[in-house]
């Protein structure tokens, strides 16, 4: 992982509204999650050259992209960064084939490219665009569309490749039929990624680190895992959005139609996975599917308890409170109400069971665990939910 | 065909198709550089520079003629230039007819060009841009393909206006039989003599004509692209 592959500051004003923000990102998929109007979308016309910030600095890698102070200011077509927009900008004059290879055309910039290049006839496997290639953007439905952005995006071999929204436009299932192709080309190519979305969701799938955004600036930054159980967080995600992810592996499946998931807090039971024995598994558990109790429960239908700690309790304005237990570094995030946290006098350090119906974990929430800037242990990061 | 027309009459209509479509062709490198400066570009002075363009559009004719005269004509300072540096005369030449129909054709070919330049979506310009291709590579491998029914029906619009051209002509070029006599100057002429009307009606199917099949020509021409860029008269889908 190298340190801070890439690292900006920027603001920028306009009509009332001043963007301020900086963040590092590493390897991996990072997610700008933020309201409509916090600024994802500048930040990323920003980063892409689209945009010239009024003052900032934008560097990737070793390559300084824009610093105001110094004048620098590389044009759009010098930073090879490949943007994938919400619509998906095919050049509608062009066959999907002419589409996917247009960024060629300009690739064969410096040494990296060959060790970093993706094969066109790869690309279009993995997008199952195969029967596809002939045909005019005008023919395609509007996934097709967007699988075809994606690849002429990363065909374009880039450094860093942008997402602005890219599911925001297509209904539920073509969602999940992207979101399942994204997963392959980030662990087939190990291209970094920016990520920006509303959707909770997507970014538990999807992001290693998680960089919040609200009203034009960053208010938290880190790994998903931390971001995402972090009470802190919650209001900024939405509370029936907030929840932990965690990462869990197949130990089995058993013959009544649960599988067996080691967590690093214990085993878990959840309706059958479909993935083989031994395959790292990404979770994410909503904080109001987590029911917390001070004893081991006894004659209860729930069939995960897990033994954890209480970290952080945050009441808010409502009825309700947010409470962050864990277990070495796994971490869980329980919705309660404020009677309940006082009742149980819930309080940092104080032990507590944490229970977890086993239908509550939605397919959609169940991926391949991210890999990680090291390449996975073969077998060992299968890709569910397609 | 010869004898249906007189030779005068004849050449008449040779010269004018001449001059209409060196006025059109010559017309489009910068009518092409113009509308794109006007559409796209920030500039200081974009909004004189499209004054001066439009201006052969609301100023008559003659006066555009006279200016080019004073201009261009053998004394003037352009037209002395060109004479001493290249041996190059347009006034009372063919060549400058060509000079004023597209001078006067070109604030049109501009018009129809610009506005579909603005119909091109700036975004997928963008997306070029993020995909590697520097400015010149975007404009010729995204813009220039859309925008190329807009091109033709811009180069049509200026060889028809080029074709009925009469009074910047005549005025900077005369009407000079055989050498500077347009169809419209050939028509003009006619009617000045009695007994003309037959020659001129002529003159006039002719014109017609022409201007008919150029139309159709652009109509077809512009379909087929249209269909070939994948922008089907349907419109594009959301």
């Amino acid at each position: 992982m190298g340190a801070g592959m890439l690292d900006l500051r920027v603001r920028h004003g306009f009509d009332g509204f001043t963007l301020d923000a900086g963040f590092a990102a590493a390897d991996g998929v990072t997610a700008l999650f933020g309201r409509s109007g916090s600024g994802k979308t500048t930040l990323v016309n920003a980063v892409a050259g689209l945009l010239r910030p009024q003052a900032g600095r934008i560097a990737l890698e070793d390559t300084v992209l824009f610093d105001s102070a110094r004048g620098i200011d590389r044009p759009p077509h010098r930073r090879r960064i490949g943007y994938v927009f919400q619509d998906a900008r095919l050049f509608p004059h062009m066959t999907v084939q002419q589409n996917l290879t247009y960024g060629r055309r300009f690739a064969g910039r410096g040494a990296v490219s060959q060790s970093r290049g993706v094969a066109l006839a790869r690309i279009v496997e993995l997008l199952g665009l195969g029967d596809r290639l002939h045909r005019l953007p005008a023919a395609l439905s509007g996934g097709e569309k967007q699988r075809v952005a994606l690849g002429r995006a990363i065909l374009s071999d880039p450094r860093l490749l942008l997402m602005d929204e890219p599911l925001a436009a297509l209904d539920e299932p073509r969602k999940a039929e992207i979101l399942t192709y994204l997963e392959h080309l980030r662990d087939e190519t190990r291209v970094p990624i920016l990520y920006v979305s509303h959707s909770v969701a997507e970014i538990a799938r999807l992001a290693t680190t998680v960089v919040l955004m609200d009203r034009g600036r960053v208010v938290m930054a880190g790994p998903a895992e931390q971001v995402l159980s972090d009470p802190d967080a919650a209001p900024a995600l939405g509370l029936r959005e907030a929840g932990a992810i965690i990462t869990a592996r197949l130990e089995g499946h058993d013959t009544d139609g649960l599988s067996r998931l080691r967590s690093p807090a214990g085993l878990l039971w959840l309706p059958r996975v479909d993935a083989a024995a031994g395959a790292l598994l990404r979770l994410r558990i909503l904080a109001q599917d987590v029911m917390l109790a001070t004893q081991a429960p006894v004659g209860i239908s729930a069939l995960n308890v897990l033994p954890m700690t209480v970290a952080s309790v945050r009441t808010g304005d409502g009825p309700g409170a947010l409470v962050q237990v864990q277990s070495g570094d796994m971490r869980l995030l329980a919705r309660v109400t404020n009677r309940s946290a006082r009742t149980l006098g819930l309080a940092p350090g104080q032990a507590v069971f944490a229970v977890l119906k086993a239908v509550s974990v939605a397919r959609g929430d169940i991926a391949g665990a991210l890999s990680g800037p090291a390449a996975p242990p073969p077998g060992q990061a299968d890709i569910l939910g397609s | 065909m010869s004898d249906w027309l007189s030779q005068a009459e004849w050449q008449a209509v040779v010269l004018s198709l001449r001059v209409a479509f060196w006025a059109a062709l010559l017309g489009l490198p910068p009518a092409l550089l113009v509308a794109h400066a006007l559409a796209r570009w920030r500039f200081p002075g974009k909004a004189l520079l499209n004054g001066v363009v439009h201006l052969p559009l609301i100023l008559p004719p003659v006066v555009t003629g006279y200016l080019l005269l004073i201009g261009f004509g053998r004394r003037g300072p352009i037209g002395a230039l060109l004479e001493d540096w290249f041996g190059i005369v347009l006034a009372f030449r063919w060549t400058g007819a060509v000079l004023a129909a597209g001078i006067m054709a070109f604030p049109l070919t501009v018009r129809a060009i610009r506005l579909a330049i603005e119909s091109v979506d700036p975004r997928l310009e963008q997306a070029a841009a993020t995909l590697g291709a520097n400015r010149v590579r975007v404009f010729a491998t995204v813009t220039l393909p859309l925008i190329l029914p807009g091109i033709l029906a811009g180069v049509v619009l200026g060889f028809a206006k080029a074709m009925g051209e009469f009074g910047a002509t005549i005025t900077f070029v005369s009407n000079i039989p055989g050498q500077t006599q347009t169809l419209p100057s050939a028509i003009y002429a006619f009617l000045q003599v009695p007994g003309g009307e037959a020659q001129a009606l002529r003159l006039v199917g002719v014109a017609v004509a022409v201007s008919m099949t150029a139309l159709l020509v652009s109509e077809w021409l512009a379909r087929r692209v249209a269909r070939r860029i994948g922008q089907d008269h349907g419109g594009r889908d959301a």
